[in-house]
């Protein structure tokens, strides 16, 4: 097995008329947790999108335990997929299907489990989102921040040994958000899991990362451990952390 | 694979070509990714077809939920075929003519398309809206990253349901316009039930009904594939689902039109010339 649970090499990509990466290299060790920052729109969620293989690079290769995504089939990437778990930006939980459900699906179209071990399952998972007992619920009656710890539990519901965070913390209340925090780092530290997390919450991002990467015009401007991020000189990145509007990044 | 450094090149020379030449180009692009997504359809069917609480789900939709837009169409356009058949017949043809006009008219042509119409306008809008959203709010990327294919669980469902529940709206059409033709002459215009109903059976041909329900079938078809290819394919937030629900009910009905044509061609002059 390669060391890097996730590659990137040289990723191009360009969506409508823009030309959102160029050129991203980027590595994620076994068991790490990597956060990747930068400003709304810099292509987080693109750079996200490229692992589970919802979209292609132009050009460059991802590769994921060295598989290169984009090069697999349907089946191929059917199970390649089953061993990661996603956390979409808004939750994206099915409007649909109960809560419940949501969390179930995935067990129930790939697994042979007794409807009784797949309710366990679900009850488990959103036990330890803190949601105990909303199985029957519609997302459209949950609050924000329920939507995402739902659509945590669904992301985590076949044990994922990758996960993939799409701004975890973003529009939760801080107390929810240490939560998430706290368990993204637990899943990492108990599990082993690998995972790719993307925010501009550096909070966040210092609570949970072994690594940050930031992204900046289509490729990654530096990266470090949140310690060398805290004390670099950089002037972009010492911008960002500081959440600052003078320096070389401009309002967009 | 698109190159990025050339593409903008290449973008910048269609924008400029001249507007037939970028119709042109996007009509078959259009075309091309229909081609495809009819194709994938296709392949998941046998697989969704078992995912039988979803079909039965659509067939409820589509056929229950466009039932009473249905029957007040078809009724009118009986009761307006018969007057204006009796207006064009007046003095030339004897009214014993009447019912056979309204029927072969109805069975062939004005159940079959019309009720394509009215439920197109209806089903293929309700099924860009639901598919565009859930497309801008990442659902659907979210079930492919659940191993779950859309269109094994969303476009196969919506095309069985709709290839299905047309023909028998169009049956419920024909009965309930005839009927409407019916009342119409038998009330208003001097014409016994006795002579409308002659007239009807007169060259009563089952081929004819045969024709109708091979349009509906294709229309169905239509339908759902417009409704399914212009959800998917939105892109951007809430205005671009508005935006792809206008797109599928105009190629919806533009192309109900055209196979309508195609499909008459092929029936009246070639199968059962
Ligand atoms: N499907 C798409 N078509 C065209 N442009 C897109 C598409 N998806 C994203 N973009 C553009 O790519 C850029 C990066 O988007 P995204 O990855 O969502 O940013 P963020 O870093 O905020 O997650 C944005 O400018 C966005 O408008
Ligand atoms: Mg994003």
């Amino acid at each position: 097995m390669p060391d890097s649970a996730i590659e990137f090499q040289g990723v191009w990509k360009r969506l409508g008329t823009k030309v959102v990466l160029r050129g991203v290299d980027l590595s994620v060790a076994r068991g790490e947790c990597l956060v990747v920052i930068g400003r709304s729109g810099s292509g987080k969620s693109v750079l996200l999108k490229h692992v589970v293989g919802l979209l292609q690079p132009d050009r460059g290769t991802v590769r994921v335990n060295g598989i290169d995504v984009a090069s697999l089939d349907e089946g191929e990437l059917l199970s390649i997929r089953e061993q990661m778990g996603m956390l979409f930006q808004g939750g994206a939980l099915f409007d649909s299907m109960a809560v419940g459900e949501n969390v179930g699906l995935a067990l129930r179209e790939h697994t042979p489990l007794p409807e009784r071990q797949i309710e366990e399952v679900v009850a488990e998972k959103l036990a330890l989102v803190g949601l105990s007992g909303t199985e029957a619920q519609r997302p459209s009656s949950l609050s924000g921040g329920m939507k995402k710890r739902a659509a945590l539990a669904r992301a985590l519901a076949m044990n994922p040994k990758i996960m993939l965070y799409d701004e975890p913390t973003t529009g939760l209340d801080p107390i929810t958000a240490d939560v998430i925090n706290r368990l993204i780092r637990r899943l990492q530290d108990r599990l082993g899991i690998t995972s790719i997390a993307v925010t501009h919450d550096m909070r966040s991002a210092y609570h949970i990362a072994d690594r940050i990467a930031m992204l900046h015009e289509g490729r990654i401007h530096a990266v470090g451990t949140p310690d060398e991020i805290q004390q670099t000189r950089d002037p972009i990145l010492r911008q960002f952390i500081e959440g600052s509007s003078e320096g070389p990044l401009l309002p967009t | 694979m698109i190159d990025p450094e050339t593409a903008d090149a290449e973008d910048a020379a269609l924008a400029a070509a001249p507007w037939p030449k970028r119709f042109l180009f996007e009509r078959l692009q259009n075309a091309g990714e229909v081609f495809l997504l009819t194709g994938s359809a296709l392949r998941e069917m046998p697989a969704g077809i078992r995912k039988m609480g979803l079909v039965v789900n659509q067939m409820a939709a589509i056929g229950l939920g466009s039932m009473p837009l249905t029957v007040i169409v078809a009724l009118f356009t009986g009761a307006v075929a018969a007057v204006q058949a009796a207006y064009q017949m007046r003095d030339y043809v004897p009214m014993i003519y009447l019912g056979t006009v309204i029927g072969k008219s109805v069975v062939i042509e004005l159940g079959p398309v019309l009720t394509a119409l009215v439920v197109g306008g209806r089903v293929s809008a309700a099924i860009a809206a639901e598919l565009g959203s859930m497309r801008v709010t990442e659902q659907i990327d979210a079930m492919e990253t659940l191993g779950i294919s859309p269109i094994r669980y969303l476009v196969v469902p919506r095309l069985v349901a709709s290839i299905v529940m047309l023909p028998v709206l169009t049956i419920f059409a024909d009965i309930l316009a005839i009927a409407g033709g019916y009342l119409v002459a038998v009330l208003t215009l001097d014409v016994s039930g006795h002579t409308f109903t002659s007239g009807l059976k007169l060259y009563f041909k089952i081929q004819d009904v045969f024709s109708g329900l091979l349009k509906a079938f294709f229309f169905g078809a239509i339908i759902a594939t417009m409704g399914c290819y212009y959800g998917l394919r939105t892109e951007g937030g809430a205005e671009a689902v508005g935006d792809s629900t206008t797109r599928a009910v105009v190629a919806s009905c533009l192309l109900i039109l055209i196979v309508d044509y195609l499909l008459a061609s092929f029936l009246f002059r070639v199968l059962f010339a």
